[in-house]
């Protein structure tokens, strides 16, 4: 069942680009995406550096306004609501941050920290605040002592519980989690996956997980959407995406990953840079870098279609 | 086994605070030999960056001081050199290149124009000659059309640029020992790829030694020859890289490498290590792993010491004593 859908979501950003780039110049941030979460599951969202992850994380928790598309939440429509509704409604909808550093306020204890929604959403009263927050630190993992330390005294594994405590406290339906764990050595990393997987399987949570660490989404995703240049360029189950990618822009991605295993050559996969976001390639945005492109791919932009049950993708080598 | 061209030795930095005294480096020792690739890894605060800048002597005094061991540079301790003659060491024998690529970079001067005082300075070149050269190791770092991204500003280039930008400055003086501290880890996989390429070929072409720190044991795995494990100031264990992942001789080893999410095998849950790093300001008696170990027994209650386990192989476990594994 889908507790949240999106289509057409763009949001475009005037570039402050220089004194000979005034007049009509957009940074084209996220380009006509549609996206769907499904109750309880989790869906990896990857792509490079500038891609327009974190921007669609923003759209979806209605942190930014789009310039176009629809959002749907629960089955109602998210960017009609105002005031004291989209106050209520939010509550649904929670974020984890990628920097365990500086997403915490420093002046607050983790006590105030994780208190501060449950106050706003009135879920609970004077001493039932405090008994939630230490019912949130034990679930994060966190000692009861955190209650009244301060950011800089934790490590950054241990802030990254107090995010998804601060997340969990106003009792979420979906959680967007931007790179929760890039800022993490592995070792913590591992720690925080596995307690954001028992949370799931405790509470139903539903996930939007986004990360470049493609070992980290095909072990914690049931579907992928991959991104290139503000487009969903291919979208599947994580466990057939991986094993048989079928654009080109993802088979790159996935041979880039270094392999555990000594002697394995690095394969520099994706030559070169991705353009500009403001000056985005005619055609098939990831033409200028792709091995296989031909020349359709440089006049007309693919469109994301169902190529096989389930598995979509944006690219001319699968339209017969 | 190479020719030694660095070996440390019982090195000890402190710094010390209000907080009280952390022992960032306390005992590290290993080697690097001639154009050998050394990866150097261990969690967040285990003192990787802070062995980097003891051998640059770049560690800012106060609060950091180098307060024991050698570091021998061909034979020469640099702990021993005035600051003049390290200042020559710097520019024109060790190398350094930092995790974040756009805060060491001046964002005033164009790249070129950086590279290029850097060539200046170090092989004693005129503008015209130093700007030639400066282009022909922007070429050497693969940044695309060369002559024009010589007046690229910093702001300008994307994050996998600058930080080949950054590699271009460190060579231009060809150092035999090139220090890669995290050198990718905030870059993308596919950008990751082209960096640790380059660097592999760099190195192999010049006949450069790498000590490349990271705590991405991936990275390790495709260009080290050997590795060195570090966990709370200290090293746990060395070892020649395939070995290393085949059977590592420490249970931290063992933990970092179970923990990484391995392609194509997804699990219920990722193995882990439960617990946190000790606090170097407060560290712990006896093995400073054992709170966090499975494998601990009463002998862990006194610190190990690295023992020999022939091969090349190191480790600081009871478990090993005796040369078992
Ligand atoms: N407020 C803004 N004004 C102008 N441009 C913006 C703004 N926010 C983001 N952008 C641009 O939109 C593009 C997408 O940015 P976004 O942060 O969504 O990327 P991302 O995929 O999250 O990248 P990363 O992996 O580096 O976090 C980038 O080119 C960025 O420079
Ligand atoms: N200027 C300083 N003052 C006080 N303590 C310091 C200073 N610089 C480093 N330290 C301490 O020394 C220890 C080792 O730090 P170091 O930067 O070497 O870690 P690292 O292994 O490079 O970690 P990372 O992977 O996060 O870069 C840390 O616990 C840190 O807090
Ligand atoms: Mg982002
Ligand atoms: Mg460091």
């Amino acid at each position: 069942m889908s507790i949240l859908a999106a289509k057409g979501l763009k949001k475009y950003y005037r570039s402050q680009g220089g004194y000979f780039l005034r007049g009509r110049q957009f940074v084209r941030a996220v380009d006509g995406v549609d996206i769907e979460l499904k109750k309880g599951m989790t869906l990896g969202l990857v792509g490079e550096s500038g891609c327009g992850k974190s921007t669609l994380a923003r759209l979806l928790l209605r942190l930014e306004e789009p310039t176009a598309g629809t959002l749907e939440i629960d089955g109602t429509d998210f960017l009609a609501l105002r005031g004291g509704e989209l106050r209520r409604a939010r509550r649904k909808i929670q974020m984890i941050f990628q920097d365990p550093y500086s997403s915490l306020n420093p002046r607050l204890t983790a006590g105030s920290t994780i208190a501060e929604g449950i106050k706003i959403h009135k879920l609970a009263r004077g001493a039932g605040v405090e008994r939630r927050v230490v019912e949130l630190l034990d679930k994060v993992g966190l000692p009861r002592a955190a209650y009244s330390r301060y950011p800089h005294e934790f490590s950054g594994g241990q802030r990254q519980r107090i995010g998804i405590a601060r997340a969990l406290a106003v009792e979420p339906d979906i959680i967007v989690a931007d790179e929760p764990v890039s800022a993490l050595d592995v070792s913590v990393q591992a720690q925080v996956i596995n307690l954001l997987a028992d949370l799931q399987s405790d509470l139903g949570l539903t996930y939007l997980f986004v990360a470049h660490d493609l070992g980290i989404v095909e072990h914690v995703s049931d579907r992928i959407s991959v991104m290139y240049l503000g487009r969903i360029v291919e979208s599947g189950p994580a466990v057939e995406l991986f094993s048989l990618p079928l654009h080109p822009y993802t088979e790159g991605l996935l041979a880039s990953i270094p392999s555990a295993k000594p002697g394995d050559r690095v394969r520099v996969a994706i030559s070169g840079d991705v353009p500009s976001p403001v000056d985005i390639p005619a055609g098939c945005a990831f033409h200028t870098r792709c091995p296989k492109a031909f020349d359709h791919c440089s006049t007309e932009t693919p469109q994301l279609r169902e190529v096989s049950p389930g598995r979509y993708t944006a690219c001319w080598l699968h339209v017969d | 086994m190479p020719e030694e061209l660095l070996k440390i030795e019982d090195l000890r930095t402190v710094f010390r605070t209000e907080a009280g005294t952390a022992r960032a480096v306390d005992g590290v020792g290993f080697t690097v030999g001639r154009g050998e690739t050394v990866g150097l890894v261990g969690e967040s605060g285990c003192g990787k960056s802070v062995t980097a800048l003891s051998i640059m002597r770049l560690v800012t005094d106060p609060p950091g001081r180098i307060e024991g061991g050698s570091i021998l540079f061909e034979g020469r301790d640099l702990l021993g050199l005035s600051e003049k003659e390290m200042r020559k060491v710097r520019g024109n024998e060790i190398s350094i290149i930092f995790q974040e690529p756009l805060s060491s970079l001046n964002p005033v001067f164009t790249c070129g124009e950086q590279i290029r005082e850097a060539v200046a300075l170090h092989q004693k070149l005129g503008r015209r000659a130093s700007k030639k050269k400066a282009i022909e190791m922007l070429r050497l770092v693969r940044i695309p059309d060369p002559e024009k991204r010589y007046g690229s500003y910093p702001h300008q280039m994307s994050g996998g640029m600058r930080q080949r930008v950054m590699i271009a400055m460190a060579l231009s003086c060809q150092p035999k020992l090139l220090i890669a501290d995290e050198p990718s880890t905030a870059l993308d996989v596919s950008v990751q790829a082209q960096i640790i390429e380059l660097l592999a070929e760099l190195s192999a072409g010049r006949d450069m030694a790498v000590l490349l720190i990271t705590h991405d044991l991936a990275v390790v795995a495709q260009i080290a020859n050997r590795v060195v494990v570090m966990y709370a100031g200290a090293v746990v264990e060395e070892s020649p890289v395939v070995e290393l992942f085949d059977s590592p001789a420490h249970p931290y080893t063992k933990g970092l490498i179970d923990s990484l999410p391995r392609l194509g095998q997804r699990l219920e849950r990722l193995p882990m290590i439960p617990g946190n790093v000790p606090d170097p300001f407060d560290l712990p008696e006896g093995c400073r792993f054992s709170d966090r170990c499975r494998a601990r027994f009463e002998k862990c209650a006194t610190e190990p010491p690295l023992f020999d386990l022939s091969g090349g192989r190191l480790a600081r476990c009871w478990l090993c004593e005796g040369g078992g594994g």
